[in-house]
């Protein structure tokens, strides 16, 4: 049974640039509708039930906004 | 529930001045599980250089000594000798590095020097808003290759393979290049990292790793196009692996 | 103890005061008429474990001082003036992060290739700053072998106490040149100064990371850190100036004159003595900070001035701010390399004064 992972995303320090949401092989993430302070629109966990804490949010996040907790 | 992917303890927790996809950030965050992981950040010292990354001392939790564009391996060199049981990061951009410095990065691997050269191969200027680099590709449009990198009509040279021109140099022991345009790739290059830190520790010189890196600003692509064109432009010219290593635990 | 006298080249007595005064690392590159004094620091620093480094360029030279002076370590660099003129930016640096450093030039005539000989044309260069943005740093100007050990063996102690580079501008004839000499004796290690603001030696202590850095891109931040050392810039003259007088009180006419063009303008001053007429001679030893005030003063009694260099006319300047219009500055120089000759400074200060 595959790992099982918890992906936070730390929306205002994410600058929406999605690497996270086209690496991720589950498709946990989505786009924030909702910008943060910045203007910015973040990666939305929006199917966190499917991490397998692989971590490549975490690898391919530039400003360390993706962490992953195992469950 | 156990975080098992967190930040680094020797990155400070806060958002950079990079901008979104930038290379930069990864890689920043590479060095540092690096450091965290050989418990050597109370004796780490890194050179931040003239380009992006002259930031670098906002965002590494150790001491850093900022020089003259292109002179990174110059005062790595002191820094090193200074205080040779320290993990000296030698953090250079390749405007730094293959222009302006070239003369300083081959006598310092000539040299054998035994700081740690880390290279960020992004094919542009960054900072300064997409100059063409000496590691600019042929036909690589920039502010100032407007209509591409030309090395036949309008003489512009061809792109560096600074690996490769490095290999050649006695003093040089380590030099692989790696990337962080793909997880996988991103995993190797730790790896490349950490063998030269620890290889440095060991006292052997000289190492760098070059690390090709994207630069959606300037390349003026989003994020996810300027990954895909370091897979599908800049990994066939520039070949990822460790091109030289003769560090003596390879010879085991 | 310091040592007995001795006869010493001084290019190389620069370099043993160096090591003397407790220098970890020397980085030099080749230009005459130095090169005695890289080599000798190539022997005996190495014979030392210390650190010696001929590097590629002057360029690369003065950014691994850079280095070594961010970690805390005493270090120094020597080249002549074109070597000079590449290592300005690093010295703009240098200054910008506040680092102690040692700068030699032993300067020669100019500009571009120029010549060899001995010149005295990088005045303006050394006291103004020559490289970019607002800065100064320490500037002494030997006249002899035995000043020219004991000015390097004290700029370290300057440097570090005003936290600033300090260059000696000798030239080639007094680097060339072999005199007399006692040496000073060597400093106990133990005894420098420690640099809590240095870069490594972390570990233990419980501080903060150390940044060695000239860059602020916030501009109130960059304003504020210049302010911070132009006030140290004025202690710096409060306390600093150096400068020798001979027979300035009697004089109707005063030489100014810094390092070999004063020894020229001494030999004329005992020469008009046998003739009856009083010269005197100011010599400047720290050509930053200026003895502007000294200069003032002996204006304000009505004195005449005559500035000898072997140049075009730098120093000249300094001294007319000082006397600041309260009396007559005139020039004599030679150029290209050309020492003006004892009889040839003496004839024009009789011309002046019409004796």
């Amino acid at each position: 049974m595959a790992n099982k992972g918890k992906p936070v995303i730390d929306r205002e320090r994410c600058k929406g640039c999605h690497l996270c949401v086209r690496s991720c092989p589950t498709k946990v993430f989505d786009v924030d509708e909702t910008p943060n302070s910045w203007g910015y629109y973040p990666a939305l966990p929006a199917r966190a039930e499917a991490c397998i804490a692989c971590g490549n949010c975490y690898l391919v996040c530039p400003d360390v906004a993706a962490t992953v907790y195992k469950l | 529930m156990e975080l098992i992917y967190g930040h680094p303890k020797s990155l400070k927790p806060i958002q950079t001045k990079y901008c979104p996809g930038c290379g930069h950030g990864v890689i920043h965050r590479l060095i540092c599980e690096v450091i965290d992981e050989l418990g050597v950040q109370d004796r780490s010292v890194i050179m931040n250089p003239v380009g992006c990354s002259i930031w670098a001392d906002l965002y590494f939790d150790f001491d850093s000594v900022q020089v003259p564009h292109g002179r990174t391996p110059a005062g790595a060199t002191a820094v090193k000798r200074m205080l040779p049981d320290h993990m000296v990061i030698c953090y250079q951009g390749d405007g730094d590095l293959a222009a302006i410095g070239t003369a300083e990065i081959i006598h310092a691997a000539n040299r054998g020097e035994k700081f740690t050269g880390i290279f960020v191969n992004n094919a542009i200027y960054g900072m300064t808003g997409g100059q063409m680099a000496p590691t600019t590709l042929v036909g690589q449009k920039a502010t100032t290759a407007p209509y591409g990198r030309d090395p036949i009509e309008a003489g512009m040279g061809y792109p560096i393979r600074v690996c490769e021109l490095l290999a050649t140099l006695g003093g040089t022991k380590y030099l692989a290049r790696g990337s962080v345009d793909s997880p996988a790739n991103i995993r190797k290059t730790r790896q490349y990292i950490k063998k030269a830190f620890e290889a440095q520790l060991r006292g052997e010189g000289f190492g760098m790793v070059e690390i090709l890196s994207p630069c959606p600003t300037n390349w003026q692509m989003k994020p996810g196009e300027a990954v895909d064109w370091v897979k599908s432009d800049m990994i066939p010219f520039y070949p990822l692996g460790e091109i030289k290593n003769s560090l003596e635990e390879a010879a085991k | 103890m310091a040592d007995e006298k001795r006869l010493m080249k001084g290019n190389e007595a620069i370099a043993e005061a160096a090591i003397r005064a407790g220098c970890k690392a020397y980085f030099g590159y080749p230009i005459t008429p130095q090169n005695e004094l890289t080599a000798y620091m190539a022997k005996n620093m190495l014979d030392k474990k210390r650190i010696f480094i001929q590097a590629e360029s002057e360029v690369a030279a003065i950014n691994m001082v850079y280095g070594a002076a961010a970690t805390g370590a005493r270090t120094m660099t020597s080249s002549s003036s074109p070597g000079m003129s590449l290592k300005q930016e690093g010295i703009s640096y240098a200054c910008g992060a506040d680092l102690p450093c040692v700068l030699v030039n032993v300067a020669r005539s100019g500009p571009g290739l120029g010549g060899i000989s001995p010149g005295q044309g990088d005045y303006f260069q050394s006291t103004r700053g020559g490289g970019h943005g607002d800065y100064y740093h320490i500037v002494l100007a030997p006249k002899s072998v035995q000043e020219a050990a004991d000015l390097t063996y004290e700029a370290f102690d300057l440097a570090d106490k005003w936290r600033m580079p300090a260059m000696i501008l000798a030239d080639g004839l007094i680097g060339q040149m072999m005199e007399g000499v006692v040496l000073p004796s060597a400093r106990d290690p133990a005894s420098l100064p420690k640099k809590a603001w240095a870069a490594g030696h972390r570990a233990g202590t419980s501080r903060e990371a150390n940044h060695i850095t000239s860059c602020w891109l916030v501009p109130e931040e960059l304003e504020q850190n210049n302010i911070k050392r132009y006030r140290r810039y004025d202690e710096v003259k409060r306390a600093e100036v150096r400068f020798e007088e001979v027979n300035t009180e009697k004089a109707e006419l005063i030489f100014v004159a810094y390092g070999t063009s004063s020894r020229v303008c001494l030999g004329a001053v005992e020469m008009a003595k046998k003739l009856g007429i009083e010269l005197g001679l100011f010599r400047p030893i720290s050509l930053w900070p200026f003895p502007d005030k000294r200069l003032a003063e002996l204006a304000a009694k009505g004195k005449k001035f005559l500035t000898v260099e072997m140049s075009m006319g730098q120093m000249v300047e300094d001294v007319r701010l000082a006397v600041n219009g309260k009396a007559e500055v005139l020039f004599y120089g030679r150029c290209g390399g050309v020492i003006p000759s004892e009889e040839e400074v003496l004839a024009e200060a009789r011309r002046i004064l019409g004796k």
